[in-house]
């Protein structure tokens, strides 16, 4: 039987078990979601900007595991996807974006919204295709699904020009496919995991650094197991944080530019580094040359560009981590590792991480009443201090679940991330650690979380600045604060370095009656006293967003840190 | 630090709109640079063959081999490098302004070569030279030094193909 594109394009979806379309229409899209019109099972989700649509079909897809759906229009509402699509690529969110595009017959003519999407997103995302024949759109629709979610999964984009939407053609869609230039790696080569065992088993200081790639792969268990069995010590990375629970005695912390005194220093010393869905990046290695000097080093990703890019290994091995994990469990045995544990947790002691030596309400006891609070939640936060702090003090069960914008360092996540997150686990606690000036890129999403009455908790950590940049202007740049006070204003003194002086206008927004306007509870938080109280109303509150402000002392900031280029073990403590 | 070297590839891709794009882009937003790439459909029409020549260290041949295999518009990377192939260049090489001492040393320089003079006319010669890239190159080193700056150029790239019995590169 023929049907239309945009009816081939709802079955495809079902076919593929969407429930859930994050969308924005327009022009080149207003068929698609007149097919959609009729759809009672697939749930279309109105954000009020496209860039917050992707980031909250990533924190759908990260929080369920289940590929994100976008769909928006062509040209403005395409290209407001790219932020998005970057990040999902660098964090390998599974995501299909479908992009409507003027006809065929005026692509290449500079019409209305016409943008070349595909050119545009072709290197940030795993595979982009414009549908060029109707007879292509199924297995284009199947192809683009398969590509998102297998090997190492990562967004797709898929544009339809609106002729092809609008013309009849076959109604089958494939139940399978197959790609002659992708065939993700399945398996795991036994010769080179032997290898890593002896290797592993012979060592006297050995690590595993856990990345997100074991997140992804939900192998945390397993992970968890083989670091009781073998009693090697966890070191994490932030997007690999809550793999194994943070109180495990074999847990030491994460590694990395933010990452703790014990993590670092273990890295530096030990003699074999089992790293499993790392990706080496300059953020957690520090200065390439000193980066685990001493040790031979396994690598287990699944993605081989990965392998022997940025750190030479002595065994790679290609594998999905759950794979690599459980083969490795059959062969697993205790390494002597009983001084190495001591040492380590003797550093863990020396320097723990904490912001006990600052006065007041710090992000460390925000964060710990969260962890008591809300134990069994998800947990976003969008880039900047607020992140750092909150990958350095979240509390990870097993059961909760931490999602981050690790990769591209994108502001302006956390909100919507959380309310994907939200639709995606109907029920569950979301809190979402934002700073003032992330807050304020997306804050229009209040709007669609109200609409939806989805209850995400947003914790905004106000200390009037963009903090993280300002701690590296205080460190290296000799306080010369340049442009990132959010109370600055015309009457200031451009070279203030907050001597006292201070002219700034009052702090806008007023994030208390901002709220409100979108029919949200807000709550403004001045002093550890009031936290309970608003922990507690912002639990109560099941249909629509509590905002909290926590006024914080401006002059906090993240510790330990390692300068860029620096290496791990030159860290500073503040 | 690996030395730098010259590497050939051989990669089958999908016949379709933006895959040299998605090629050269890879190149470009890795900071790999191409030096030679030519590409052209094949026995199988929605599969074309692309010759590329980059000049690379080690590390980043590796690298750019792996992020080709990944693209999923990639069907195949085969690495020339050292492999038994025979590989050929068209060049069309016009010099202008030539004297009849000129044009007879231009004859004398094709029967050495053993390219062909395409065309001519009263002062200008036009050579068409099917050779490997470094005997174009020392071809066309021998015709800068005997005609200067009169000569024009044009290099269509390499193409190459796994030997039968015999290599020749």
């Amino acid at each position: 039987m023929d049907i239309k594109g945009t009816e081939l394009f709802v079955k495809a979806l079902r076919e593929e078990g969407v429930d859930t379309v994050f969308g924005y229409p327009g022009g080149m899209a207003i068929d698609l979601f007149d097919a959609l019109y009729d759809a009672d099972d697939i749930d279309v989700i109105l954000p009020r900007h496209e860039q917050a649509l992707v980031h909250e079909a990533d924190g759908y897809a990260r929080s369920t595991g289940k590929v994100g759906v976008c769909l928006v229009t062509s040209g403005p509402g395409a290209t407001n996807l790219v932020t998005g699509i970057a990040t999902a690529n660098y964090d390998c969110v599974p995501l299909v974006c479908f992009t409507g595009q003027v006809s065929r017959d005026l692509i290449g003519n500079d019409a209305f919204q016409e943008v070349d999407i595909v050119g545009v997103t072709r290197n940030i995302c795993k595979y982009a295709v414009t549908v060029r024949d109707r007879k292509d759109l199924a297995t284009i629709i199947k192809k683009a699904f398969y590509v998102a979610r297998t090997g190492k999964p990562g967004p797709v984009v898929v544009d339809i020009p609106k002729d092809i939407q609008l013309e009849m053609g076959s109604d089958e869609y494939p139940s399978e496919i197959s790609i002659r230039g992708y065939k993700p790696s399945n398996g795991v080569h036994v010769g080179q995991l032997k290898k890593a065992m002896t290797m592993l088993k012979s060592a006297h200081k050995p690590v595993i650094l856990a990345g997100g790639g074991v997140k992804i792969s939900r192998a945390g268990e397993s992970l968890t197991r083989l670091a009781e069995k073998m009693r090697i010590p966890v070191i994490t990375t932030i997007m690999g944080k809550g793999v194994i629970p943070t109180d495990h005695p074999m847990y030491v912390g994460n590694i990395g530019m933010y990452g703790n005194y014990a993590s670092n220093k273990a890295i530096s010393e030990c003699d074999v580094l089992f790293a499993i869905g790392v990706r080496f990046g300059d953020r957690i290695t520090g200065k390439i040359e000193e980066f685990a000097k001493n040790a031979k080093i396994i690598h287990v990703d699944i993605d081989t560009a990965s392998i022997s890019r940025n750190i030479v290994v002595n065994i790679p091995i290609v594998a999905d981590a759950k794979t690599a994990l459980d083969e490795m469990l059959n062969h697993a045995s205790a390494v002597k590792s009983d001084a190495w544990l001591k040492s380590i947790d003797e550093w863990k002691k020396e320097i723990p991480i904490t912001m006990s030596g600052y006065e007041g309400m710090t992000p460390e006891k925000i964060i710990n009443r969260i962890n008591d609070l809300f134990p069994d939640s998800i947990v976003t936060t969008d880039v900047g201090q607020n992140q750092l702090w909150t990958t350095q003090y979240i509390r990870m069960d097993g059961k909760r679940q931490f999602l981050t914008s690790g990769g591209l360092g994108t502001m302006g996540y956390g909100l919507p991330a959380a309310i994907g997150a939200s639709i995606g686990n109907p029920g569950k606690p979301v809190i979402c650690i934002s700073g003032d000036g992330g807050a304020q890129m997306n804050i229009q999403e209040l709007a669609t979380a109200h609409a939806l009455e989805t209850p995400v908790i947003l914790c905004i950590f106000n200390n009037t600045y963009l903090g993280n940049v300002k701690q590296m202007q205080k460190m290296f740049y000799n306080k010369r604060y340049s442009s990132t006070c959010l109370r600055y204003s015309r009457s200031c003194n451009r070279q203030c370095r907050i001597d006292g002086t201070c002219t700034g206008r009052d702090y806008v927004p007023d994030f208390v009656k901002l709220a409100e306007s979108y029919g949200c509870v807000g709550i403004r938080v001045e002093d550890e006293s009031q936290m309970d109280e608003a922990f507690k109303r912002a639990a109560e509150n099941t249909k629509s967003v509590t905002l909290i402000e926590f006024m914080l002392d401006c002059e906090y900031d993240v510790y330990p840190m390692v300068p860029g280029g620096a290496a791990l073990s030159d860290m500073m403590f503040g | 630090m690996d030395t730098m070297k010259k590497r050939w590839i051989s990669i089958y891709v999908e016949n379709e709109i933006g895959v040299l794009a998605r090629i050269s882009g890879l190149f470009s937003g890795k900071s790999y640079n191409i030096d030679t790439l030519t590409v052209g459909v094949t026995e199988d029409p929605t599969m074309s063959r692309m010759t590329i020549g980059v000049t690379s260290d080690d590390k980043t041949f590796e690298q750019i081999k792996k992020q080709l295999n990944r693209s999923v518009e990639v069907i195949k990377v085969m690495d020339f490098t050292d492999l038994p192939i025979h590989m050929k260049e068209l060049m069309f090489v016009k010099v202008n302004s030539c004297t009849e001492k000129d044009k007879a040393e231009a004859f004398r320089i094709a029967q050495v070569y053993g390219v062909k003079i395409e065309d001519y006319n009263k002062n200008t010669i036009l050579f068409e030279c099917t050779m490997t890239e470094d005997k174009n190159n020392s071809l066309l080193k021998l015709l800068s030094e005997t005609y200067g700056y009169r000569l024009e150029v044009v290099r269509g790239g390499a193409v190459a193909i796994e030997a039968v019995s015999y290599t020749e590169r």
